[in-house]
C-alpha cells in the first residue's frame, strides 16, 4: 500500500533555528531519506517552502479566488512530505516515527486512494 | 439438537470462529456476513441430529464456502477476485491440519486489531466488544450510553479504516507488544468494569461482560505467560468477580462490601486470584497499577470481616497508586480506606479537598462517600443533602434505591 507522510510543525518557531542546528536537521534527514530508498520503501519526497510562500485557490460560482497563503490558524504547518510504500499502516507508523521531524512537530500517516482500473 | 442447545454452539464458538474467518477472508464485514450464512446451514443442518465432533471447524468451513460464493455473487467479478477465491481455498487446505492454538492466535489477532492505537479509545472498546465479545450493536451501544445509530457509524467507519488504512490483522512485533498490550488491557478493563457495575439500565451486573473480559484476560496470559500486568489485571477481576454472588440481594439490590455474607464468595476464585497476584508481585520492576489494584482486592478477598480488613496496608497500596497512577477515583477510594484507618473526620478533608478541585463531577460515588462519611460523624442535614445529590447523579435503578433506603434510615433516627 501508499502512503503520504505529511509533516507538520510550527514554521515560525522551526525558522528561529540557529545554522548549526539546522545543518544537525538535514543531515538528519538526508540519512533517513537515504535509508527509505535503500529499504525499497521510498517513492517520493520534498520539502516545502513556507507558507509565506503559499497561494490558496478556490473555484466559486464559476469565479476563480485568488489569496494569500492557508487559513493558517493552526499551530503546526505543513512543511514537507515523502511518499512511501509499506506493507500496512504499522510499517508505515514505523517509518513516520523515524523521520526527524516527528521529535519536534507532528506527521500525518494517509493512505493513498486506490483505484481500480 | 434442539433451537437452544444450537444457539449456545453459536454463542461458545462465534467469536473464534469468526477471528478465524476474518484472518482467512482478509474482510470483517464479509467475514461476519458469512458466519451469518453459515448459522443459518447449521440451524437446519442440525436440528434433530448430533452435533459435528467439532463445530467451530464445521462453522469456520461452512462460513468459507459461504463467503467463497459471496465473492463470486459479486456483481463486478474480476480477475483479482479470484485470486482472492484461490487464496482462500488454499489456505483451508492449511486449516484441516491446524492445531487449536493457531485459533487463540486468531483471536489473540482480532483483539490487537481491534485495540489499534490509531482508533480512539472509545472506538477501540467499541470495536472490541462487538467483533471479539460478539455484543450485537445495540448491546454495545446501550453499554457505553450511545444510541444505537450512532455505535453503528462509529463500527462502520472503524472497519472500513482497518480496510482503506490497512491496518494489519496481527499481533504486533516485540518491539511494539508492550505499547500495544497496554491498550489491549485497557479495553478489557474497561469491558470488566462495564459488566461488574453497569452505568446505566436496570441491571447491577451485566455478567456476560464481566466473563468475557475474564475469557480475554486468560486468553493473552495463554500465550504471552510471563507479562506480569496481565498476570495483575486476570488476578484483579477474578477477585472482584468472586464477590458477585454477594454483590446482590434477591431483589436485585445492591449490597455494599461491609454487609456482604462473605461465604457466598467464590473460594476456589479467590485461591486462583490470589496465586496470580503473588506471581504479579514477583516480577521484577516498577509496581504495576493492576497488580497494586489487585493486591487490595487480595486484602478484601482474605479479611475475615469488613472491620477485620488490613486497612492500614489498604491505606498504604492506594498510596502507591496515587504515585503511579492517579486519578480522582483513586483518591476517593484512598479516602474511604482512611476513614477506616484515621476515622472519617479527616477522610472528610480529603474528599472535600478533591471534590473542590472539581475532581469526579457527574460521579455519583463522590456524593455517596461524603454522605456516608457525615453519616458517621452524625451530621445529619449534610448528609441527607449529599445522598439527594449521589441519587440524582446515578442512572443506575438499583443504586437510586440504596441511596433512598439510606435516607429513610436517616429519617429514622
Amino acid at each position: 500500500m501508499q502512503y503520504l507522510l505529511m509533516i507538520y510543525q510550527n514554521e515560525v518557531e522551526y525558522a528561529k533555528r540557529d545554522k548549526n542546528t539546522e545543518q544537525a536537521m538535514l543531515a538528519e534527514y538526508q540519512t533517513f531519506t537515504q535509508s527509505i530508498i535503500a529499504s525499497g520503501n521510498y517513492k517520493g519526497g520534498d520539502r516545502l517552502q513556507p507558507t509565506t510562500t503559499a497561494t490558496t485557490v478556490r473555484v466559486r460560482d464559476g469565479k476563480m479566488l485568488t489569496t494569500d497563503g492557508p487559513f493558517a490558524e493552526t499551530r503546526e504547518q505543513l512543511g514537507g512530505y515523502y511518499m512511501i510504500e509499506a506493507k500496512n499502516l504499522d510499517e508505515a507508523i514505523g517509518i513516520a516515527a523515524r523521520i526527524p521531524g516527528a521529535r519536534i512537530g507532528s506527521i500525518e500517516v494517509r493512505p493513498i486512494w486506490q483505484y481500480d482500473h | 439438537m434442539t433451537p437452544d442447545a444450537i444457539e449456545t454452539v453459536f454463542r461458545d464458538e462465534a467469536g473464534r470462529a469468526l477471528a478465524t474467518l476474518i484472518r482467512l477472508v482478509g474482510d470483517f464485514d464479509l467475514a461476519e456476513d458469512a458466519l451469518q450464512d453459515a448459522f443459518a446451514a447449521a440451524l437446519l443442518k442440525w436440528r434433530g441430529s448430533d452435533a459435528p465432533a467439532n463445530p467451530r471447524a464445521w462453522l469456520v468451513n461452512v462460513a468459507r464456502n459461504k463467503a467463497i460464493d459471496r465473492i463470486r455473487r459479486r456483481r463486478n467479478f474480476r480477475g483479482k477476485e479470484q485470486q482472492i477465491v484461490h487464496a482462500i481455498e488454499l489456505d483451508a487446505a492449511d486449516e484441516e491440519e491446524a492445531a487449536p492454538p493457531d485459533l487463540d492466535d486468531d483471536m489473540l489477532r482480532l483483539i490487537f486489531t481491534c485495540c489499534h492505537p490509531s482508533f480512539a479509545p472509545e472506538v477501540q472498546v467499541a470495536l472490541t466488544l462487538r467483533t471479539v465479545c460478539g455484543l450485537t450493536t445495540a448491546e454495545a451501544a446501550r453499554a457505553f450510553l450511545s444510541t444505537e445509530e450512532a455505535m453503528s457509524q462509529r463500527l462502520v467507519r472503524a472497519k472500513q479504516k482497518i480496510r482503506l488504512a490497512g491496518i494489519p490483522y496481527e499481533v504486533p512485533g516485540r518491539d511494539a507488544l508492550e505499547e500495544r498490550l497496554r491498550g489491549v488491557l485497557t479495553v478489557i478493563y474497561l469491558v470488566f468494569t462495564e459488566g461488574y457495575l453497569a452505568t446505566s439500565g436496570t441491571e447491577l451486573i451485566r455478567h456476560d461482560l464481566a466473563c468475557e473480559a475474564i475469557r480475554l484476560g486468560r486468553l493473552l496470559l495463554g500465550l504471552m505467560p510471563d507479562a506480569g500486568d496481565i498476570k495483575g489485571l486476570l488476578a484483579l477481576m477474578l477477585l472482584h468477580d468472586a464477590r458477585r454472588a454477594g454483590r446482590t440481594d434477591a431483589a436485585g439490590d445492591i449490597v455494599l462490601l461491609e454487609e456482604q455474607d462473605r461465604s457466598l464468595w467464590n473460594r476456589e476464585q479467590i485461591a486462583e486470584g490470589l496465586a496470580l497476584v503473588e506471581q504479579a508481585l514477583g516480577v521484577k520492576g516498577r509496581p504495576q497499577p493492576y497488580t497494586v489494584q489487585a493486591a487490595i482486592a487480595a486484602l478484601h478477598a482474605q479479611a475475615p470481616s469488613y472491620d477485620q480488613t488490613d486497612w492500614r496496608q489498604i491505606v498504604g497500596l492506594y498510596e502507591v497508586l496515587l504515585r503511579i497512577a492517579p486519578s480522582p477515583v483513586i483518591e476517593l477510594n484512598h479516602a474511604a480506606a482512611v476513614s477506616m484507618v484515621d476515622g472519617p473526620a479527616r477522610a472528610l478533608g480529603l474528599v472535600d479537598s478533591l471534590a473542590a478541585r472539581g475532581g469526579l463531577k457527574q460521579y455519583d460515588l463522590l456524593p455517596a462517600v461524603r454522605a456516608d462519611l457525615l453519616r458517621r460523624l452524625d451530621r445529619r442535614e449534610e448528609a441527607r443533602a449529599a445522598y439527594l445529590a449521589a441519587s440524582d447523579a446515578t442512572q443506575l435503578a438499583p443504586l437510586k434505591r440504596l441511596y433512598a433506603s439510606r435516607l429513610a434510615e436517616l429519617d429514622a433516627g
